[in-house]
């Protein structure tokens, strides 16, 4: 536990010391959400339908935004390398590394969203479980996320690739998401849509760092 | 556990290419003459569908085609997670393999699908269809494989990390699936695998199966071949694939 705490802190620390890049993929998502309006009718009651997936697409897109920083300056500068040295195992630095990227990035982001679903005019009853489906999406989509960064670590320009990897990946994420968001928008129900959120959190977190270690390593071969 | 002598044979270039070469016609033969009577079969012999008429035949094409993109996504991954673990480079060559065919062939299930929806839905695309979406996302997989490859120089490195994406994807697949099953349905439930036996009257069943059979076999032929072109870019120059093709040529 000693590993990932260090990992965890330090991480945090050199996220902190460059926080004007935690807020590119904040910026990206208020733009692309901007962007539909414009480019739909700005109807409140169309926008209204619409608002909960344009939301939930925008936060994936900007979530693959800030992936670049999680293994590439570490990778740069050798210090992953000194990670897949020590003896300690290198799934549990992998899964702090993923914590802490999910807190930089991701977190801030779960703030934004449910603030731009009051612009689309979604229900202000509905806004706990659209928080609550994103708080639970959020292990999942971290480390999909970071799973295409690891696969790229070692492509100079991995970025315009790693869509191509992870989008296809998050379709029950969108799926379960939107589902449980437009249930409580219509006052029904949203325990299955959550409870199914939750099971691919708990497969990805067990999971998942096991196959980003094994993809660190060999891109670092 | 002692492996089996076949077993480590599997690991070696010349006896798999070998190998290939006597199967591959065999593969191919059968598989594209159950092919051609299968159509024969279901365009001309079968009945046409009491409801859907002539464009029910499709059921001769689409759900197979459809099926062998899936089976192709499956050689692919467990080919390449025996390629990760052991090591195998063969393993690799099979995966790398797979991966064009199941694109073309989910790819083509798409397609027939569309054809087949315009008269009977009304529409080619859907895009509130379940296995539609999945069908998508499943040729999505395909291309993200093949993209990630592409991308490195370096072959034994574009092997292991291809081979993480697709035993991930592999992982994924069946969630893909079933989440989006979730979603309301207008693609009809299978005719083959519905409770109280297949659906299907015999005449048409017959050749339904058949071309199961016709489009797995041309698959496998083609991996074959696909194979035996990955083993010769990959050989290079090694002696005995020069011996051999040089005797190929005196024949």
């Amino acid at each position: 536990m000693n590993v990932f705490n260090a990992v965890l802190l330090r991480d945090l620390r050199v996220a902190f010391r460059r926080w004007s890049e935690l807020a590119h993929p904040l910026i990206f998502f208020v733009i692309v959400v901007t962007l539909f309006p414009l480019a739909l009718s700005p109807t409140a009651a169309q926008l209204r339908e619409v608002g909960i997936g344009v939301l939930w697409v925008a936060a994936l897109l900007s979530s693959l935004l800030a992936l670049d920083g999680l293994f590439r300056s570490d990778a740069d500068d050798g210090s992953l390398e000194q990670l897949l040295l020590s003896p300690a195992p290198m799934t549990i630095a992998v899964l702090a590394k993923v914590v802490a990227h999910a807190t930089v990035t991701l977190l801030p982001l779960m703030c934004l969203v449910p603030l731009s679903a009051l612009s689309f005019n979604i229900p202000l009853n509905a806004l706990p479980t659209l928080a609550f489906a994103l708080v639970l999406a959020a292990p999942t989509l971290s480390v999909l996320v970071a799973l295409g960064a690891a696969l790229t670590v070692s492509l100079r320009r991995g970025g315009s690739i790693v869509g191509l990897l992870v989008l296809p990946l998050t379709g029950p994420l969108l799926i379960f998401g939107t589902r449980a968001t437009d249930l409580s928008v219509n006052g029904e129900p949203t325990a299955a849509p959550l409870l199914f959120l939750a099971a691919l959190a708990a497969l990805a977190v067990s999971l998942g760092p096991l196959a980003i270690a094994a993809a660190v390593k060999v891109g670092l071969e | 556990m002692k492996l089996p002598r076949w077993f480590h044979q599997l690991g070696s270039p010349p006896y798999v290419y070998r190998l290939a070469e006597r199967l591959a016609p065999w593969l191919g033969g059968l598989g594209l003459l159950l092919l051609a009577v299968g159509s024969y079969w279901g365009l001309v012999i079968a009945p046409p569908d009491y409801q859907q008429g002539d464009s029910a035949r499709i059921i001769y094409i689409h759900p197979q085609t459809a099926y062998v993109g899936m089976m192709a996504y499956v050689v692919m991954a467990v080919a390449a997670g025996i390629g990760y673990v052991w090591r195998m480079k063969l393993a690799h060559a099979v995966a790398v393999s797979a991966a064009p065919i199941g694109a073309w062939f989910t790819f083509c299930a798409l397609i027939t699908g569309a054809l087949w929806g315009r008269p009977t839905w009304g529409t080619y695309w859907q895009w509130g269809d379940p296995r539609i979406m999945s069908e998508a996302l499943l040729l999505f997989l395909f291309l993200g494989y093949l993209a990630l490859r592409g991308a490195f120089d370096d072959r034994d490195k574009a092997d292991r990390v291809t081979a993480i994406l697709a035993v991930v994807g592999v992982v994924n697949v069946p969630i893909i699936h079933y989440s989006v099953e979730w979603w309301n349905s207008l693609h009809q439930t299978s005719t083959l695998l519905a409770e109280g036996g297949p659906a299907m009257t015999i005449d048409m069943l017959i050749p339904f199966l058949i071309m199961f059979a016709g489009f797995t076999l041309t698959f496998y032929w083609l991996l074959l071949r696909r194979l035996q072109a990955e083993i010769v870019e990959r050989e290079g120059n090694a002696r005995w694939l020069r011996d051999w093709l040089a005797g190929a040529r005196n024949e």
